[in-house]
């Protein structure tokens, strides 16, 4: 690579940091450090990393409070870290803008691949990536055209609203709230079951194995993501 | 005033029982003033430090010093409780705390302003219900009274001074208190009130104005020093009483007022209260329960109550004496109450009864000696309606009576004339004894009267010689018709008794029947709740009540149980109750305490050697607000109390077994998490440990996967733990969405798979599975550990398979594995915390938290889980039962396309 990309790490945890630092060192990153809000934003301000992972439990500040105002003051991906239980926590973050998530305890490798699809999205953004392949399918959302082992495959225009939404930033959770905000614009209208049966549909049109998906996958009582090889990782 | 004597002779037992009564109260001692500004704070104050300064312990209740220099100086050399603040009306008022001077407890306490109103909201309506408590628990207190606040002369003061004073004191307070007159000259008050000295609440200026003027002054000085003296008189003739003195001593003038159930007893008692006025002489409603009371109708008890509320109302104190006979109620009533006048209202009843019985008026005059008796005539006459009035046995009874006793006589008659030539006349006399004894002692007295009177008749006009007139002609005739009304009356005195004698037994069979069916159904109840319930549902039956149960707790008697169901009790009532726990007496409506509350409370007492104390308190009242016991329900009332006690023991002793048992259970669950802990959390950190020093000295792939795999075990053990905790502390954040089961079990699939390597996991759901509403995150946590136990216990190699079926009324959920399965008879206790099954232990890694969170999560979900084993291949089975309910059904397609 001949651009290294900046990564800031936010943890009050010295271990944790010094783990972190070592894995993405390894990786080729240039990381800087943070073990509180506000040296977290003195940071982000002076040296501009284009990546922030950061842990919510801050010994200064809510962590969700620091989600909007690290995405207000610079042009940086955020990937939040946060515990197995919080789920609502994580929606919370997500919906306020923050890119990805992580669950502690986490190993490097997932922490490596959510770097990778946090980067990548943020090349192509804008109007995200024109084509994704998974497997053997591929999407083309400059066309409009799904293609499954070789043959079209037709979707309805609320299943196609949900596939394009996903395969705009391949590998990154998009919460279900933000999915049925774009499809279902209207808040009457906006159900749960409904997300659920287009999805269950989608399913059968594009998974080879509906019963064990692999295309779209469900990052339980958060939102979905277009799982993409990097990303399968285990 | 008029004297009277007391008769010589042994010591009255009432005032053996007041004397005792008072022993162990406090004494009271009231600083009497004419008018306000006489100085009996002051006089109190002073009198109080004297006693502290003999080393009596003196505390101030309440002193109101109305910034007076003088009074605020005394004040500073006592100890005085804090007041207590009620809010009322958006007012702060401080009121005498009583509990804190109770809690206190010292030997003398000082309360000002005896007639003071308390804060709505306070334990009593009345500063002196406070005091008569201080009195109760065996405090003195020096207290301060205007004379114009005493209840009998509070007419006479208004009177003359033409201000009603609302705040008045009974006498009674007065009766028991010793008296200090605190007495200055009337130009010498007028003269303070000038210099300002008095003080006079701003807005009663000018109203009080013309209250000092000398003529009032004088007046009201006069009548305080003549109420002193009477309560000396009356110290005194109990003492006289109490040792038994012969003599004559000299009393007020006492006044008492015979209340009837008739609507013109209203009249008597206003009467009463004139002729009290003009006497200035205390007086006394008093009503004598007798056998008649029974038969009183609604309508006549609610006269009677209303009649002694109007005396009280008017200033009378008023009392309810049970006695054998009205006149020798009033008789003995008079001579305890010092009686010196009797207002009686003119009999209503008819001038036969009158002639029978004697008038009561008659007989009162002639029994009660030197009291006036006045007997006034009736002012109102609303008859009672007499259809409406039960009727009391010895009345006349149904004409249909007297028609069979006529039909028996003449039966006789007929019989006797077809004898008449084989029998002589003297043997046909005996036939008439037949129907006059049937007729006395089935249908009374009068029908066996009238039964001899007609076979008399008939024998003499049919039988006795000459036959056919009604003439007598010789004394064995006389003889024969006296003995066959006199054999009516015997026969029927006879009959009479034995049927109220059945009449008690079947009464008291009643009341027995009534206890039992109580008592069954008491023994019946399983739980506190449903005890509780029984109590109040029996009681409101057997008593036509409506009835609450409370249990005393720390933040106060807490409603529990009611029927018909009521869920909240107003303030006064709540204070009522709280008072009966505290003093284990009843108070409320119909008691001595709390009076204003609608309902009456009565505490339910443990058994003494329990030492338990009070165990609940039942409130009754009725719907109407009447009082809600009538005093011949009382001992039933009694004997309920009793048994819902003796079953409250009970249950509490039950309670405290099955405490005991669930301590212990707890004790061996403790037990089992230290163990599982210990074992669990050290085992992989021994090895981590071992393996990271090793590690150290010789780099190897497999340490490193060593600490990976031994870290994700603590890892998943923590989890579990923090998990179990969340079920245990019944504390599951519930997020129930539409969930897909695809997703879930695609979800968990994919989160074990690291774990479930050595096997094939087979997803088996029918494809048009409907939607479920569940908490996506608990039901993903019961999946991965039901998923987890599988890859534990099932034989290596073998396939997995989640199937997800539709049941008759559920979806069912399986994990199936093909392995050792669950132990016989073991399939419910595997979901049991810390259960690890036999041959199974250790070597599986586990942490037996698992089965334990999944039934936790599943039914805070409202989910069941269930163990079983397969057979064909053998291996467990467990089963998520998601019922119908939490189906989503019909989902509007067009809504997604």
């Amino acid at each position: 690579m001949t651009i290294r990309h900046k990564v800031l790490i936010v943890d009050d945890e010295p271990h944790i940091r010094r783990l972190i630092q070592a894995a993405l060192n390894r990786a080729d990153y240039l990381t800087i450090e943070a073990e509180s809000a506000r040296q977290a934003m003195d940071r982000l301000q002076h040296e501009r990393p284009e990546v922030v992972l950061l842990d919510l439990g801050l010994p200064d500040r809510d962590g969700l409070e620091l989600v909007p105002l690290v995405k207000q003051h610079a042009d940086t991906t955020l990937i939040v870290i946060s515990a197995r239980d919080a789920t609502e926590e994580k929606v919370a973050a997500l919906d306020l803008g923050a890119d990805d998530y992580l669950t502690k305890p986490f190993d490097t490798d997932e922490l490596l691949a959510r770097v990778r699809v946090a980067l990548r999205n943020r090349m192509t953004r804008g109007g995200g990536v024109p084509a994704v392949t998974v497997g053997d399918l591929s999407i083309n959302l400059l066309e409009r055209k799904i293609v499954k082992a070789g043959k079209e495959v037709h979707l309805t225009p609320k299943e196609y609203a949900v596939l394009a939404q996903l395969a705009k930033f391949p590998g990154r959770v998009i919460t279900h709230e933000q999915i049925m905000a774009n499809v279902w614009p209207r808040d009457a209208e906006r159900h749960v079951e409904y997300l659920r049966v287009l999805v269950r549909n989608l399913r059968q049109k594009l998974e080879t194995d509906p019963q064990r998906p692999q295309v779209i996958s469900n990052d339980v009582g958060i939102g979905y993501r277009l799982r993409i090889p990097e990303d399968t990782l285990g | 005033m008029s004297e009277r004597s007391i008769e010589p002779g042994r010591p009255s037992p009432e005032a053996f029982l007041r004397a005792a009564a008072q022993e162990g109260r406090g004494r009271l001692k009231i600083f009497l003033g004419a008018a306000p500004g006489v100085g009996k704070t002051w006089e109190m104050l002073t009198e109080g430090r004297q006693r502290g300064d003999t080393g009596v312990d003196v505390v101030v209740g309440v002193v109101e010093s109305h910034g007076r220099r003088e009074t605020e100086a005394l004040i500073e050399g006592h100890e005085v409780i804090d007041r207590r603040q009620v809010a009322h009306a958006g007012h702060s008022l401080g009121e005498m705390d009583l509990d804190a001077i109770l809690a206190r407890a010292p030997q003398l306490a000082l309360v000002d302003e005896l007639a003071h109103t308390n804060a709505p909201g306070s334990r009593h309506p009345k500063r002196y219900q406070d005091v008569e408590e201080l009195l109760t628990a065996g405090i003195d207190v020096y207290s301060t009274l205007n004379i114009q606040h005493v209840e009998s002369l509070n007419d006479v003061v208004a009177s003359f001074t033409r201000i009603r004073v609302r705040e008045t004191v009974p006498d009674s307070i007065l009766e028991q208190a010793e008296i200090e007159v605190v007495d200055i000259p009337p130009d010498e008050l007028i003269e303070r009130l000038k210099e300002g000295k008095v003080y006079i609440p701003h807005e009663a200026t000018r109203a009080l104005g013309h209250f000092f003027s000398k003529t009032n002054l004088t007046a009201l000085r006069e009548l305080a020093l003549r109420r002193a003296a009477q309560a000396v008189d009356a110290q005194m003739l109990e003492h006289v009483r109490a040792n038994a003195l012969a003599g004559s001593f000299a009393v007020g003038e006492r006044i008492l007022v015979a209340a009837s159930e008739h609507p013109h007893a209203a009249g008597l008692v206003r009467a009463g209260k004139r002729m009290a006025d003009a006497l200035k002489a205390p007086w006394t409603a008093v009503h004598i329960e007798t056998q008649r009371d029974r038969h009183f109708t609604d309508a006549e008890r609610r006269q009677l109550a209303d009649t002694l509320a109007l005396a009280s109302r008017l200033g009378a104190s008023t009392a309810s004496i049970p006695a054998t006979g009205v006149v020798e109620g009033l008789r003995s009533f008079a001579h305890d109450a010092r009686a010196t006048q009797i207002v009686i209202g003119k009999s209503s009843r008819s001038w036969w009864f009158e002639a029978r019985h004697g008038s009561v008026v008659d007989r009162l005059v002639r029994s009660v000696g030197d009291v006036a008796v006045h007997v006034l005539p009736a002012e109102a006459t609303v008859l009672v309606d007499a259809a409406v009035r039960s009727l009391p046995s010895g009345h006349w009874g149904p004409p249909r009576n007297y028609l069979w006793s006529a039909l028996m006589v003449a039966a006789m008659t007929l019989l006797g004339r077809l004898l008449v030539e084989a029998i002589d006349l003297g043997n046909i006399a005996l036939l008439y004894l037949v129907p006059v004894m049937f007729a006395a002692a089935t249908f009374g007295l009068r029908a066996g009267l009238f039964a001899g009177l007609m076979a008399s008749l008939a024998y003499n006009f049919f039988f006795l010689p000459p036959t056919g007139t009604l003439t007598v002609s010789n004394p064995e005739n006389v003889i024969s018709i006296l003995v066959l009304l006199g054999v009516a009356v015997v026969t029927s005195q006879f009959a009479a008794r034995v049927r109220a004698q059945a009449e008690l037994a079947g009464s008291s069979a009643r009341q027995n029947a009534a206890l039992a069916s109580f008592s069954r159904q008491l023994t019946a109840s399983a739980t506190k709740d449903e005890l509780m319930q029984a109590i109040c549902a029996e009681v409101a039956r057997l008593l036509d009540v409506q009835a609450v149960l409370l249990l005393p707790s720390e933040a106060g008697p807490d409603l529990r149980a009611a029927y018909p169901p009521e869920d909240r009790l107003e303030q006064i009532e709540i204070a009522a109750a709280q008072w009966a726990i505290d003093n284990e007496q009843p108070a409320g409506r119909g008691s001595s305490t709390l009076t204003a509350s609608d309902w009456l409370f009565h505490p339910l007492q443990a058994s003494s050697a329990s030492g338990r104390g009070v165990l609940a308190v039942l409130g009754i009242a009725r719907e109407d607000t009447r009082d809600p016991i009538r005093s011949d329900q009382l001992p039933l009332l009694m004997s309920l109390l009793d048994q819902a006690s003796v079953a409250f023991d009970r249950m509490a002793l039950e309670e405290e077994n099955l405490k005991a048992q669930a301590v212990g259970e707890r004790d061996r669950l403790r037990a089992a998490l230290l163990s599982s802990v210990s074992h669990d959390l050290r085992t992989p950190l021994t090895t981590i440990l071992s393996a990271a020093q090793e590690l150290r000295k010789h780099p190897s792939p497999e340490l490193v996967e060593t600490i990976d795999s031994e870290a994700k075990r603590l890892n998943r053990f923590v989890a579990n733990l923090l998990d179990m905790a969340r079920v245990e502390a019944g504390a599951l954040p519930m997020r129930a969405e539409a969930t897909d089961l695809f997703d879930a079990v695609a979800g968990a699939v994919h989160d074990t798979r690291v774990s479930l390597l050595a096997h094939m996991v087979e997803v088996d759901i029918v494809p048009d599975i409907p939607l479920v509403r569940l908490d996506p995150v608990l039901f993903h946590h019961c999946l991965i550990n039901l998923l987890d136990n599988a890859g534990r216990y099932a034989d290596p190699g073998t396939p997995i398979v989640i199937r997800c079926r539709r049941g008759a009324d559920a979806l069912l959920l399986s994990v199936i594995d093909q392995g050792p399965g669950i132990p016989p008879g073991q399939e419910k206790r595997v979901f049991e915390t810390f259960t690890r099954l036999e041959g199974s232990d250790r070597v599986r890694h586990g942490t037996g938290l698992g089965l334990a969170i999944v039934k936790g999560f599943a039914e805070a979900m409202g989910l069941a889980v269930e163990a079983s084993n397969n057979d064909e291949p053998h291996g467990a089975c467990f089963t998520i039962r998601i019922p119908e309910a939490l189906i989503i059904a019909n989902i509007d397609s067009k809504n997604v396309l």
